[in-house]
């Protein structure tokens, strides 16, 4: 019997990951540097870690609200008060979730019939179109160019535009770019989402990352509260992605039609993972500060690193990723991932990975110490005297 | 400047062309920053924290809590630094409460370092107290935990 003949289309039609090869070679050696992780190195601050166990003691054990701890929830509320000015209920437009993984999920499901299309600037992180395919959608990937940056622009977009597209899905700072998009660059995507009447998801995990000026919120520009469902979450910016904690910030119709979907799925985010995440947004803020300083210093050594030895790339702005250019080593991006990670141990990813408009360019992420990023460095300056 | 110091404060050993790449700045300007903060004395010294316990190195650590007679005109900075330059002192404090200054003696064995308190401490016109605790053992220091069992266990490739 040919048991995967009686697997839905949309599984089937899902494309396996192209990370599994470089896992499987570099599970086989040792002394391989990574700069092929999309989580911070650092372990979440202890305050936090001790807020959970002090939960334990005392019992925390339950379930919680489907939509998440009222406690929490105010929290997170209040934050988007004091950082952008923006109003949220906290009990009808927000919904905790077990990560943005989640919330993205949830997001798509709630608003995607049989067929319509969602338009996502490529390079993007690797769910953003199985999510959708999963949904029902239809994945309308649009390329960003280096030239420009990695932004994407309304006329870029504009030819994908069709009477079935609904949604257009964004991630500034972006994985695997490292790119943000600027106040204006965010304006004109707003009047083409108006004039579309586009629903905007926009996933702002790396929103703290932001290393020249403020992160710039898509929920915060003119009249743009309602159309957005905001994603966010713990995992970058505290050093919590293995606790699987974020949350979803909208208009009550919309926040409410994914509570209806999370309640029959995952009825609710761990109260563990709840209990630390109020400690996060009570008293983390000190300790995430110091840890962006830190990514900010390896962000500028890296840049610098790769520029010397002629692997062209732009300065990127956010999350913890550098996207440089390999097309002068005359290689495609997996080969020269492929054969990097065997010559010389440091592994990266391809950008192919993360759409067809990442060919001819790398992943390295900067999530990792100063020692290893430096001698990471000179293995690839090795690799390329060869 | 003050990231400069953050930088070396947690690694020494890191070269000036790091630096540089890390701060954005000349290599040059950050070598003269460093010989500026040197010569200004805001850069004392570059040591190494050793776990010499680890090493198989027998150490005594006490930590002396010591009351004075304050002097007229000096207060108790003339005793200080009286104290200070005992190379067996490795800390000198001025304290608020119940004593006046908390002393690091290190020595080889519990009879050096109570021989040193009875014979130079205590002796030292102006003391007229002091009681001592023997350190067992260290857990932190300086910001770092000396036993860490926290590591990396993230996966090769996260995407």
């Amino acid at each position: 019997m040919n048991w995967s003949e009686k697997l839905s289309t949309a599984v089937k039609s899902i494309a396996p990951s192209g990370i599994r090869k470089f896992f499987d070679i570099a599970a086989q050696m040792d002394d391989v540097i990574s700069l092929g992780v999309g989580e911070p190195d650092f372990i979440t601050p202890w305050s936090i870690r001790e807020s959970c166990v002090y939960g334990l003691e005392r019992g925390y054990t339950s379930y919680t609200a489907n939509r998440g701890m009222p406690e929490l929830r105010q929290e997170i509320s209040r934050h988007y008060k004091r950082l952008y000015n923006l109003n949220y209920d906290a009990d009808k437009e927000v919904l905790v979730t077990v990560g943005v993984s989640e919330a993205l999920d949830l997001a798509l499901r709630a608003v995607l019939e049989i067929g319509d299309e969602v338009l996502i600037p490529e390079p993007s992180y690797v769910s953003y179109k199985a999510c959708t395919t999963l949904a029902g959608g239809v994945p309308v990937p649009v390329a960003a160019k280096l030239e420009n940056e990695f932004r994407i622009t309304p006329e870029e977009l504009e030819p994908y535009v069709t009477p079935k597209t609904k949604v257009i899905l964004i991630g500034y700072p972006n994985n695997p770019t490292g790119a943000i998009m600027e106040r204006q660059d965010l304006l004109r995507l707003a009047e083409f989402a108006e004039k579309h009447d586009l629903i905007v998801i926009s996933d702002e995990i790396y929103g703290d990352l932001t290393y020249s000026g403020f992160h710039e919120c898509f929920s915060a520009l003119p009249r743009m509260r309602d159309r957005t469902i905001l994603l966010n979450g713990f995992s970058k910016a505290y050093a919590m992605t293995g606790w699987r904690i974020g949350y979803a910030l909208s208009n009550e119709d919309f926040i409410g039609a994914m509570t209806k979907i999370h309640q029959y799925t995952m009825l609710c985010a761990p109260i563990t993972a709840q209990v630390a995440a109020i400690e996060a947004l009570k008293h983390g803020e000190k300790y995430m500060k110091k840890m962006v300083a830190e990514y900010d210093r390896r962000r500028n050594l890296i840049f610098d690193g790769l520029n010397k030895l002629g692997l062209k790339c732009f300065e990127p702005k956010g999350a913890f990723y550098i996207f440089p250019d390999i097309t002068s080593t005359g290689m495609p991006a997996d080969e020269f991932a492929e054969k990097l990670i065997r010559t010389e141990r440091v592994a990266l990813v391809p950008g192919t990975a993360f759409g067809e408009s990442g060919a001819g360019h790398v992943r390295c992420s900067y999530a990792t110490n100063i020692e290893k990023i430096s001698e990471a460095l000179k293995r690839i300056e090795r690799f390329l005297d060869r | 400047m003050r990231e400069l110091l953050e930088i070396l404060e947690k690694n020494a050993r890191i070269s000036t062309a790091e630096i540089a790449s890390m701060l954005q700045r000349p290599e040059e300007e950050v070598k003269a920053q460093i010989e500026l903060l040197e010569q200004e004395k805001v850069i004392l010294s570059y040591s190494t924290l050793i776990n010499w316990e680890r090493y198989g190195e027998e150490l005594v650590t006490a930590v002396i809590e010591i009351n004075l007679t304050p002097q007229r005109e000096v207060g108790f900075d003339a005793l200080a630094e009286r104290i200070c330059r005992f190379d067996e002192v490795r800390t000198v404090y001025l304290m608020s409460g119940n004593f006046d200054l908390l002393v690091v003696v290190q020595g080889k064995s519990l009879k050096e370092i109570s021989n040193f308190v009875a014979t130079r401490l205590s002796s030292i016109e102006g003391v007229t107290q002091t009681r001592s605790h023997f350190l067992l053992k260290e857990y932190k220091k300086d910001g770092i935990i000396l036993e860490n069992e926290e590591q990396d266990r993230r996966l090769v490739i996260v995407p």
